[in-house]
């Protein structure tokens, strides 16, 4: 989705300013956000990629205004709304209004260290060999899916080098595509794949910097006069 | 994404808390979360999930050579051999600086980091300034932290768009040269392992007494 979260060049935001001594947390709702958050994640009625595309949904408006873990709480509403895991009105009282929960895999806090170091891996097996490897040219689509996609626009019809081969992983534009589980993980080979600056902003940018981002293999084409491997 | 005003923030905090305490209260009233559960991960990353784990790794990678190999060829199996995975940091590439290129790493997208080696993203991180300006204008952004290199250094930015998360390998200052890798930790910041700032001599404390 073309939205206000996909910021790579964008102007207007002024200098980068970091918060001397920044703590952890900058109120105690911020801790329990994060912690309601992962824990109800990992009930597995959603994916990573549907609860990025979630805070991505949020109103323009709303997502630049609102403070991180704002995003979360309002994102994470949403998914459990869609899925009937609670009502807004339950929501908004903390009461809930008695209809029997839908089956659940709540995380027991002898669990947590557990799933946490388990993390949840998107290498997945694939068959077909890579299209693309170290060294090649490869254009950057340009495709502006409605949907959930991780390519940034900033690089869309652009023209890079392949320098890491990752394997198969996970392909978020199709794995937002069900509501529920099981999910369409439509693993795709993922390539990191390198830009001069020169080529994505023009002759004004630095001569000396090169921005890469980490696409899966329905982004690219081989570039023009170059061709993928057979 | 907004950064802290002061004057618009009270009420905007105030909302926030009873919001997510109303939904924490609704969540355990339904047998949905576990509140021991919700203690456990915060008090993860709070004490045991932080920066501190990153700068083992990059200590140990200065001292010893076959580390240092191992973590730039196979990074999730190197800091795992440490102890350090898991959670936003199942796929990890080490990128090392050199006196020819310096690495940046940014999520112009959202706020992906390698939380097992860093913990949890600092705000400015996770904030429009930094995502908007880190691809387009990577020196400037060193500039806004202070960092100056040489015009000739290459910058290498990596947007963290996929599940791959990556890791900063500072050069060692040559100040730090002879010490062991438990007091080389102290030199590696956060920000180094970001790639928005250097390695450098740990801070002296407050009340340490002035140098003769």
């Amino acid at each position: 989705m073309n939205g206000v979260h996909d910021m790579g060049g964008l102007q207007g935001f002024g200098p980068v300013r970091p918060e001397a001594n920044e703590p952890l947390f900058h109120a105690d709702w911020e801790k329990r956000a994060l912690a309601v958050t992962l824990a109800i994640g990992a009930g597995g009625q959603w994916n990573i990629d549907l609860s990025r595309s979630a805070r991505e949904s949020l109103p323009p408006a709303t997502y630049l205004g609102s403070s991180y873990y704002a995003i979360w709480i309002r994102a994470l509403e949403n998914l459990m709304a869609e899925r009937s895991l609670a009502t807004r009105e339950e929501m908004r009282s903390g009461t809930p209004d008695g209809t029997p929960p839908a089956p659940f895999r709540v995380l027991r806090a002898d669990a947590v260290d557990a799933s946490l170091a388990r993390g949840t891996p998107s290498a997945r097996p694939i068959e077909r060999p890579a299209r693309f490897g170290p060294g090649d040219r490869v254009l950057a689509r340009n495709i502006h899916p409605q949907g959930h996609t991780r390519l940034p626009r900033y690089v869309r019809g652009h023209v890079g080098t392949v320098v890491l081969v990752h394997g198969a992983h996970v392909f978020p534009d199709r794995h937002v595509t069900r509501t529920l589980p099981p999910f369409d993980e439509d693993p795709q080979w993922l390539y990191t794949v390198v830009f001069d600056a020169r080529e994505l902003w023009g002759t004004q940018a630095d001569a000396h910097a090169r921005i890469s981002v980490d696409a899966w293999e329905p982004y690219l084409e081989p570039a023009p006069g170059a061709e993928g491997r057979p | 994404m907004q950064e802290h005003d002061h004057d618009h923030d009270h009420s905007h905090l105030d909302e926030m808390d009873l919001r997510v305490r109303a939904l924490e209260t609704l969540l355990t009233r339904k047998g949905l979360v576990e509140p021991a559960a919700l203690d456990r991960i915060i008090e993860t990353y709070e004490t045991r999930v932080g920066p501190h784990n990153g700068a083992a790794v990059v200590a140990r990678a200065w001292v010893d050579a076959e580390f240092r190999q191992w973590l730039l060829q196979d990074a999730t199996a190197a800091i795992a051999s440490m102890g350090f995975g898991g959670r936003q940091g199942e796929h990890m590439v080490a990128v090392a600086n050199t006196p020819d290129t310096h690495n940046m790493v940014v999520c112009t997208l959202c706020s992906c980091y390698p939380w097992p080696v860093l913990g949890l993203p600092p705000v400015w991180y996770k904030s429009a300034p930094y995502r908007a300006k880190a691809v387009m204008d990577p020196r400037g952004v060193l500039a806004d932290f202070g960092v100056q290199l040489p015009a000739s250094t290459q910058l290498r930015v990596w947007d963290s768009t996929a599940e791959v998360r990556y890791l900063v390998l500072p050069m060692m200052p040559p100040d730090a040269k002879g010490l062991d890798a438990a007091q080389l930790a102290a030199w590696v910041t956060r920000d180094a392992m970001i790639g928005t700032g250097l390695a450098r001599a740990p801070q002296a404390p407050a009340s340490s007494a002035p140098s003769a």
